[in-house]
């Protein structure tokens, strides 16, 4: 079946849905009158995604409904794959971009967006590029969903039209973000040179004996490759234009970036590494190869959640801390999948993906409880906090919670999800690398903490009540009810995963 | 009719429901807030009474263990492939409550301190309502430390006392309280970290039991049950006891004793052990008087009894092969602290440093590692509980009238404020280990169990009680006697809300001394399990 038939458009339903939404609503925008408030794109928008989060969840169900423990639908000879790896993330981009379009519906002001309405239909085409890159089983479809989303994460980012600033910020991730597919397509020819083949299936086949003849041809691909997805993600050292970036970009489009861009890159990370990589052994010389290449994510792991940390301790404003902490963020993310797949430890993507939810909710929160203030005050530094509590105590006590979380302080998701890595690292016996992610932590407990120092002990200019917009309202406190939930009942939702997820089925095919 | 009601639980959680409870009561007023947190505090003193009366030392409490399986997390177990027929691959994270001989007597004392701080945080002159809500979510934490049984259980309610603790330093604190809060949060992260470190060791090698195969495959499960912990300590049949290449659950010696020291940094910060103890200066100097009563009073108690229940009963070879190094440590704790505070201006620092050194004292009650020195470690820990509780209650009753607490500034206040300064006075005899009052039994023991295995150290040790009479009189004696300053003519003597905690600590202090079979009694069986596993280690 290497071609499309008019049946899989069935399986295409969320992809498509997608991106009939963003032509409509594009059109839609070009007619409105220019009096008209741009929110009732956002609106519709917002329906864009609910539509395809509901088709992505029906097609969950169906590929359980038969009882089978789990079963992928594979489109296009398996360059497109329809499976629970892909449906679990799809799910939480959709839900994630939902919430930061809905806290920005009402919260951003015209000022900070000229260009209201391309804001809520380019988010559209940015997901689809998340959800092709966690559904691909193709090096060519991996990087089609990696340039969607990069292209139009670029003007994203350029949407504060009027600010230098954010020109500056759009250029410097242009830039970077053109280096970075530069360098995981370079690596992937090289994959394919040794290969001879595109499909993820196929080079996991054909790597262990090509080994061989091609053994530095192999290192030289996937260390590429590396390279491009560190880069991508901001992983330590090459972090340095999130700070510039995350600033530069209006608030929405940062916590898209954050969130969504940076789990998009993680998902193509799986796809390749556990498809790939893991097969990078052959017997003659035992599997060096891919031990190293796992050790290169560890030390790239350690390296972002050390200097993303200890970067955050001097920042004053907020989104360059914030951004600062992404890249420890990443950092944490990257550990389970840098630990690899032994028979004692191979509950890497439940761990990944439990901290990644829990991720989404504080991140998207903290930045909806961010857009708020700057609203009022025009200012983003850490400042602007300072005396929240006797403006708004209930905002500033649901800040406290998602902060907690990001230190990693119990009872909250981000405890958990820490710890559930933290257990896969010691059971792995990778000590250096727990001992790494406690330290941080408590590093990281200063860095969160100057919030709560600004927000409870000191005085603001003004005691005003703070006016927190409904929707924007709605985003913090389902965060925050949904940061409790995972930290008081962290059973259900690894349940879940366990249930529907199946490393065997998923992957290692 | 008492062991079918969770009596544990509600001591733990009636706090934490009296927070938020708090949440959503009127705040301007201090009425309301004060009334719900007395009564929130005084239920689990009550519950704990109960206990108390109800506490059978042969039994070990077991009557009123709770126990059910809070989270089960699968991990996954398909990598195991076919041949190893795993039906359920888990991480366990139990509820596990239990009471002994060592923690009843830290839960009665953290009933008896928390109310007293209650009452006494009268002087806390704003935001009310946020203060008792962060005061009893701090008391939810420190019972949950003494109650729970299960390593994760234990690591959370830790936390759980670092966060409203840092507020209610950084809030409701002195000049410097930022700094002070600040330091209290990142020496106690690291505290926390170490600590987690060790207790993740433990579970995935400790932790580790392979159920029989049942009818759908094996059951292999990680867990951090203390009571499985402990069952599989001695049992060399676990897999932990195994030593056999590619045993990944093995719990080799070297990693026995990077899980000893990770754990004795982890409580050596909180207890503190000397090189670690510069955070707890500006807590005692920076914090209100009533926090400080539940720092010095409780929150350094639970170092000593993290190190003797986990670091004694689970790891209790390295504890055997160190404990002179736990007693020098003791010893230098004991004089630093006593030399440093001779030389203090500054009261609160003279408590602060008798603090370190009588937590040397405990120290070398644990290194002792027999019944008597380990009891009275933990008597020494409850004794200076309640004698720090009641120095600070003075210092907070005096601050209120004189704004100070340098030494050279106060003087003489016999004669304008005689009761305070009569309680000040008893206090200051009892810390300095006067016997009839509850500092000499604590003293006497720990001393005494130490003679018997290191006699030098503790003849040094015991230096530390002469230099305590010198720091104490010279600052208690010079704030109660001497001239008085003009200013201070007038003053009005403590108020029936100051002066009824101090009567009520006092009272509690002067029966432990004359009568301490009424906790020794409690501990009778509490270190049993230990002491017949290091006895069955040297016998071996």
């Amino acid at each position: 079946m290497n071609t499309l038939q008019w049946s899989d458009t069935w399986y295409l339903a969320p992809e498509i849905t997608l991106a009939a939404f963003t032509i409509a609503l594009a059109v839609l925008d070009l007619m409105l009158p220019n009096r008209t408030n741009r929110d009732l794109v956002g609106w519709l928008s917002l329906l864009g995604l609910a539509a395809a989060g509901v088709f992505v969840g029906w097609q969950m169900y169906d590929l359980h409904a038969g009882g089978a423990a789990s079963a992928a639908h594979s489109l296009l000879g398996g360059s497109y794959r329809v499976d629970d790896f892909g449906n679990l993330l799809k799910l939480a981009f959709l839900a994630a971009t939902f919430l930061i379009v809905l806290a920005s519906l009402g919260t951003i002001r015209q000022a900070e967006m000229p260009i209201k309405g391309e804001f809520y239909y380019l988010v559209l085409p940015a997901v689809l590029g998340a959800m092709v890159m966690s559904s691909s089983g193709d090096l060519i479809t991996l990087f089609v969903g990696l340039e969607l989303l990069s292209i139009t994460s670029y003007v994203l980012v350029a949407a504060r039209k009027t600010s230098g600033l954010s020109s500056e910020a759009a250029f410097k991730y242009y830039v970077t973000g053109g280096t970075a597919s530069a360098f995981i397509l370079y690596g992937m020819s090289f994959l394919y040179g040794v290969t001879g083949s595109t499909s993820l299936s196929a080079i996991g086949q054909g790597i262990g004996p090509a080994l061989a003849d091609y053994r530095a041809m192999v290192y030289v691909a996937f260390f590429l490759m590396i390279g491009g997805f560190a880069l991508k993600l901001a992983l330590a050292p090459f972090h340095a234009w999130a700070p510039d970036v995350y600033q530069g970009a209006p608030t929405p489009v940062t916590s898209f970036l954050a969130v969504v861009a940076k789990g998009a890159a993680f998902a193509m990370l799986y796809r390749i590494f556990l498809n790939t990589a893991m097969y990078a052994s052959d017997q003659i010389n035992g599997s060096a190869v891919r031990d190293d290449l796992f050790l290169a994510l560890a030390v790239l792991a350690a390296a972002a959640m050390v200097v993303g940390t200890t970067g955050a301790l001097r920042q004053h404003h907020a989104k360059r801390l914030l951004a600062l902490s992404g890249v420890a963020n990443a950092g944490i993310l990257l550990v389970p999948l840098s630990l690899d797949v032994s028979n004692l430890h191979a509950s890497l993507f439940s761990e990944f993906f439990y901290y990644l939810v829990a991720y989404v909710f504080m991140n998207v929160g903290a930045f909806a409880v961010l857009s708020v203030i700057a609203r009022e005050k025009g200012d983003e530094a850490v400042s602007a906090f300072a005396g929240l509590y006797h403006r708004a105590p209930w905002t500033a006590g649901g800040m406290t919670v998602l902060l907690c979380s990001l230190a990693g302080l119990p009872v909250t998701g981000g405890f958990f999800g820490k710890l559930f890595i933290l257990f896969g690292t010691v059971q792995t016996r990778a000590y250096w690398l727990a001992a790494l992610l406690l330290a941080t932590t408590v590093v990281s407990y200063y860095v969160y903490f100057s919030f709560i120092r600004q927000m409870y002990m000191r005085s603001g200019d003004t005691d005003q009540g703070l006016r927190v917009p409904v929707p924007a309202g709605i985003v913090i406190w389902l965060s925050v009810a949904a940061t409790l939930a995972l930290g008081v009942l962290p059973k259900l939702f690894m349940g879940w995963i366990d249930d529907v997820f199946s490393i065997l089925a998923d992957f290692l095919f | 009719m008492l062991k079918d009601i969770p009596v544990l639980s509600l001591i733990a959680l009636i706090p934490l429901a009296g927070a938020v409870l708090l949440l959503f009561l009127p705040g301007r007023r201090s009425t309301w807030p004060r009334g719900v947190a007395l009564a929130f505090t005084a239920i689990p003193l009550i519950l704990s009474a109960w206990l108390f009366a109800g506490y059978e030392p042969i039994l070990g409490g077991k009557a009123f263990a709770e126990h059910f399986t809070w989270l089960s997390i699968p991990l996954n177990a398909e990598a195991w492939g076919p041949d190893a027929a795993v039906a359920s691959y888990r991480l366990v994270f139990d509820y596990r409550l239990g009471i002994d001989g060592i923690s009843l007597p830290l839960v009665l004392l953290t009933g008896v301190v928390s109310l007293m701080a209650a009452i006494a945080s009268v002087h806390i002159r704003k935001r009310w309502k946020t203060y008792y809500a962060l005061f009893l979510l701090l008391q939810t934490g420190m019972y949950g430390v003494f109650l729970a049984r299960d390593l994760t259980l234990f690591f959370i309610f830790f936390e759980l006392t670092l966060i409203p603790m840092f507020f209610l330093i950084g809030i409701w604190g002195y000049f410097g309280r930022e700094k002070a809060a600040n330091r209290f949060l990142l020496y106690n992260g690291l505290g926390s970290a170490f600590m987690l470190f060790a207790f993740l060791i433990l579970i995935a090698t400790l932790g580790f039991s392979a159920e029989a195969a049942t009818a759908g495959g094996n059951a292999f499960s990680f867990t951090g049950d203390y009571e499985v912990l402990l069952a599989h300590l001695s049992d060399p049949n676990a897999p932990a006891n195994i030593a056999q290449p590619g045993n990944a659950m093995y719990l080799s010696d070297s990693l026995k004793w990077t899980a000893f020291v990770l754990l004795l940094i982890a409580f050596g910060i909180k207890l503190p052990i000397f090189p670690f103890h510069t955070w707890m200066l500006k807590v005692h100097t920076e914090a209100p008087p009533s926090v400080v009563m539940i720092h010095s009073g409780i929150l350094l108690k639970m170092g000593v009894y993290g190190l003797i229940r986990f670091g004694a009963f689970l790891l209790p070879e390295q504890l055997d092969a160190w404990a002179p190094v736990l007693a020098t440590l003791g010893v230098i704790n004991i004089l630093y602290g006593a030399v440093l505070a001779c030389a203090q201006k500054e009261f609160k620092l003279v408590l602060a440093y008798s603090s370190i050194s009588h937590m040397g004292i405990v120290l070398l009650g644990i290194a002792s590692l027999n019944e008597i020195g380990l009891q009275g470690a933990i008597y020494q820990a409850v004794s200076h509980g309640l004698i720090s509780a009641l120095l600070f209650l003075v210092v907070g009753t005096l601050y209120e009238r004189t704004g100070t607490t340098k030494l050279d500034e106060l003087g003489g206040l016999a004669r304008s404020v005689p009761f305070t300064a009569g309680i000040l006075l008893t206090a200051g005899l009892a810390s300095l280990g006067l016997p009839g009052l509850s500092g000499f039994v604590g003293e006497f023991l720990a001393f005494l169990g130490l003679f018997g295995s290191m006699k030098a150290l503790t003849a040094v040790g015991a230096l530390g009680v002469l230099l305590a009479a010198v720091y104490v009189l010279r600052s208690v004696l010079g704030i109660t006697f001497g001239p008085m300053p003009e200013r201070f003519i007038g003053m009005k003597d403590a108020r029936f809300v100051e002066a009824l905690p101090m009567v009520a600590l006092a009272a509690v202090i002067l029966v432990l001394g004359v009568y301490p079979s009424l906790l020794t009694d409690l501990m009778q069986h509490g270190f049993d399990g230990l002491l017949k596993q290091l006895s069955t280690k040297a016998g071996g």
